[in-house]
């Protein structure tokens, strides 16, 4: 298929001066750059000067070609005009519908004043939401605990293997590095005051109390709360979420609660798998730089730390958890049926509930003050 | 306009094979399959669920790949289509719309004029507000974003959509499906108008008897793998077929009959 590009040719014919078309005038000719550049300047340029048009000579014309030639002509019907009648009536056409755009509506100081007040109520409607969402759970759970043979223990099997064991490979990976790199740092900092054994006091405390479950909730957070929002997110753009609905399956039961459940059981299990691969990465990089021995490391281990200490990470990475699983749950069943709303609530679901284990990591913190230190 | 030569068919399928493979058994949907479209034809496909309808629109759009044969839309290897500037070519009318959830009306309309990168934005914008007017809706709905439109409207402007570039091909995937009497009424219209006006090749995949007697110039059935018949629909469902007893000859297609034109039009 050979396609000539547009072309423009100035003809000194009986009646005058008369500007003639050649080529095929449609959008993925005309929006080739050279030829676009030279074709505008050449319109520009026939603008002012009065001349006749022939448009007999175009192989093909579309609707874009004529919007242009339309367009250039100052939207009114040129002096001398030869077409074709199909071209007469794409013309007509575009000259029919050509009309002044209708503007976006302008942003008043009264609409920002109102989109404040928005945002307000959209604030609250995230804690009615999330109020919403705890108290169905704890319903839920009541209603498992007195009829468990019905609890949706397939779907909880099911969403443990995939926050818990399939997370387990990347978890270990990035506990051991930062190990690896605290036990360095502190190495260099150890070493200029001569106690170097302590280096077992600070990184046992700080891996198994802080460490191992903020990064294991952080990654936790990233990996499956994005996730969770997502499925349920996509279920409301296909309309299954209505489907449970008319159907009289309760979502708080089969959506929510499998999801929090499985999560508050793999968080845990994932903190000490995460923080054990920390510890072996210190305990690999003191022998490496302090020539602190794994056995060394080890014995000294449960004088260092007390067991109050594993409780309490434990027990929080059960809170951050149900956290990560709630929030996740929260942003999925608010996305709007469409793809926009679907990103949007992924992000925030994902930033939401990292914020909030660090919230809580801290509250934790002083309320525990006094235990196991 | 320049009408395309009429010697060469638009669409030309020889010999098609295509087959999915699912839990490690092969389905095989078409077995070699030939079909040929001219030029100004309204061809509607029809066959029964799972016979490969909308398959056959995929392998036209280049979006399935042929297990053997092949399928050449306006000379070229429908593989090519996908290539920029493929709206020129070919347009398609996907059965739910598939507008840009994020993007307003007139952007979704604009969108592959503006990929283009060197027309001005008011000439866009420009051309984009009379394809909205010409699939019969009103410029006040161009700042609308898709969630917020009906059905029809949906169609509507996918419709526009399929057509900002004047492609010569518009396929159409069950158009007036979902959509109510009324809105299935109008849309049949604006359809014969558009192929009347713009002097489109119309293939259209549907289930929808009222509007394939209304439309089309040509049908073509597919069943057992293959087009088992293709002709004016007087033709077709003259054609002995238990599928063609089953679908014409039913209540639902004895009411639509009722309705078919006397002399059937021809290209």
């Amino acid at each position: 298929m050979q396609n000539t590009p547009p072309r423009l040719s100035r003809q000194i014919l009986s009646q005058g001066e008369c500007a003639q078309l050649l080529g095929h005038w449609t959008a993925a000719l005309l929006a080739q750059p050279a030829v676009w550049a030279g074709l505008q300047r050449e319109l520009l340029a026939l603008r002012t000067a009065q001349l006749g048009w022939d448009l007999r000579q175009i192989e093909r014309l579309d609707h874009t070609g004529a919007q242009l030639l339309w367009n250039s002509w100052g939207r009114q019907w040129p002096a001398q005009l030869q077409v074709l009648p199909a071209q007469r009536t794409m013309l007509e056409r575009v000259a029919r519908y050509t009309v002044v755009p209708p503007a976006p509506v302008p942003r008043t100081l009264r609409a920002a004043y109102l989109s404040l007040g928005e945002l307000m109520l959209r604030l609250l409607g995230h804690a009615m939401g999330g109020l919403r969402l705890v108290g169905q759970l704890l319903l839920d759970t009541g209603r498992l605990l007195r009829h468990p043979h019905q609890g949706p223990w397939r779907d909880f099997s099911g969403h443990l293997y995939h926050i818990g064991a399939t997370a387990l490979p990347i978890t270990a990976l990035v506990g051991f590095l930062i190990g690896v790199v605290l036990a360095y740092l502190i190495a260099q900092q150890l070493r200029l005051f001569g106690a170097d054994p302590f280096i077992v006091n600070i990184l046992g405390i700080s891996l198994i109390r802080e460490l191992g479950p903020v990064l294991a909730a952080i990654l936790i957070a990233g990996r499956s709360g994005s996730t969770i929002t997502a499925q349920i997110g996509v279920m409301r753009v296909t309309e299954e979420l209505d489907a449970m609905r008319v159907l009289g399956i309760a979502r708080g039961f089969r959506l929510v609660l499998p999801r929090v459940l499985a999560m508050a059981m793999a968080m845990p299990l994932l903190t000490v798998w995460t923080t054990l691969a920390a510890m072996l990465g210190g305990m690999l990089a003191s022998d490496l730089v302090m020539g602190i021995t794994p056995s060394y490391f080890v014995s000294a281990l449960p004088g260092a730390v007390k067991a109050s200490n594993l409780t309490l990470a434990v027990a929080k990475s059960v809170v951050f958890g149900i956290a990560i699983a709630l929030i996740g749950c929260h942003y999925g069943l608010r996305v709007k049926p469409n793809t926009e709303s679907l990103g949007q609530g992924t992000t925030a679901s994902v930033v939401t509930s990292i914020t909030v284990v660090i919230l809580v990591d801290a509250l934790f913190a002083v309320v525990f003050k006094d235990v196991g230190i | 306009m320049s009408t395309a030569r009429v010697d060469a068919p638009l669409v030309q399928i020889d010999k098609l094979c295509s087959a999915f493979r699912t839990a490690g058994r092969e389905f095989v949907v078409h077995r070699d399959l030939d079909l040929r479209i001219q030029p100004g034809e309204l061809l509607s496909i029809v066959g029964g669920s799972g016979s490969g309808k909308t398959v056959l629109l995929r392998q036209m759009l280049g979006l399935e790949t042929p297990r053997s044969g092949r399928v050449t839309v306006m000379g070229q290897p429908a593989a090519a289509l996908s290539a920029p500037g493929a709206a020129s070519r070919v347009g398609m009318l996907f059965q739910h719309g598939a507008l840009f959830s994020a993007f307003s009306v007139l952007e979704n309309i604009a969108f592959p004029l503006r990929e283009l990168g060197t027309l001005p934005a008011d000439l866009v914008r420009d051309v984009a507000l009379v394809k909205l007017q010409m699939v019969g809706l009103d410029p006040s709905q161009a700042h609308k974003m898709p969630a917020d439109l009906s059905g029809g409207m949906i169609k509507r402007v996918a419709l526009a959509r399929a057509l900002v570039m004047d492609p010569p091909l518009l396929l159409l995937d069950e158009p007036t499906a979902g959509l109510g009497p009324d809105s299935a009424d109008a849309l049949c219209a604006l359809l014969r108008s558009l192929h009347r006006e713009l002097g489109l090749t119309v293939v259209m995949v549907t289930h929808d008897l009222d509007s394939l007697f209304e439309l089309s110039t040509r049908v073509a059935v597919l069943a057992e793998q293959r087009v088992i018949v293709s002709g004016t629909p007087r033709e077709v469902m003259a054609f002995e077929h238990p599928f063609i007893h089953h679908f014409f000859h039913g209540e639902r297609g004895q009411r639509a009959v009722a309705l078919l034109p006397e002399p059937p039009p021809t290209v």
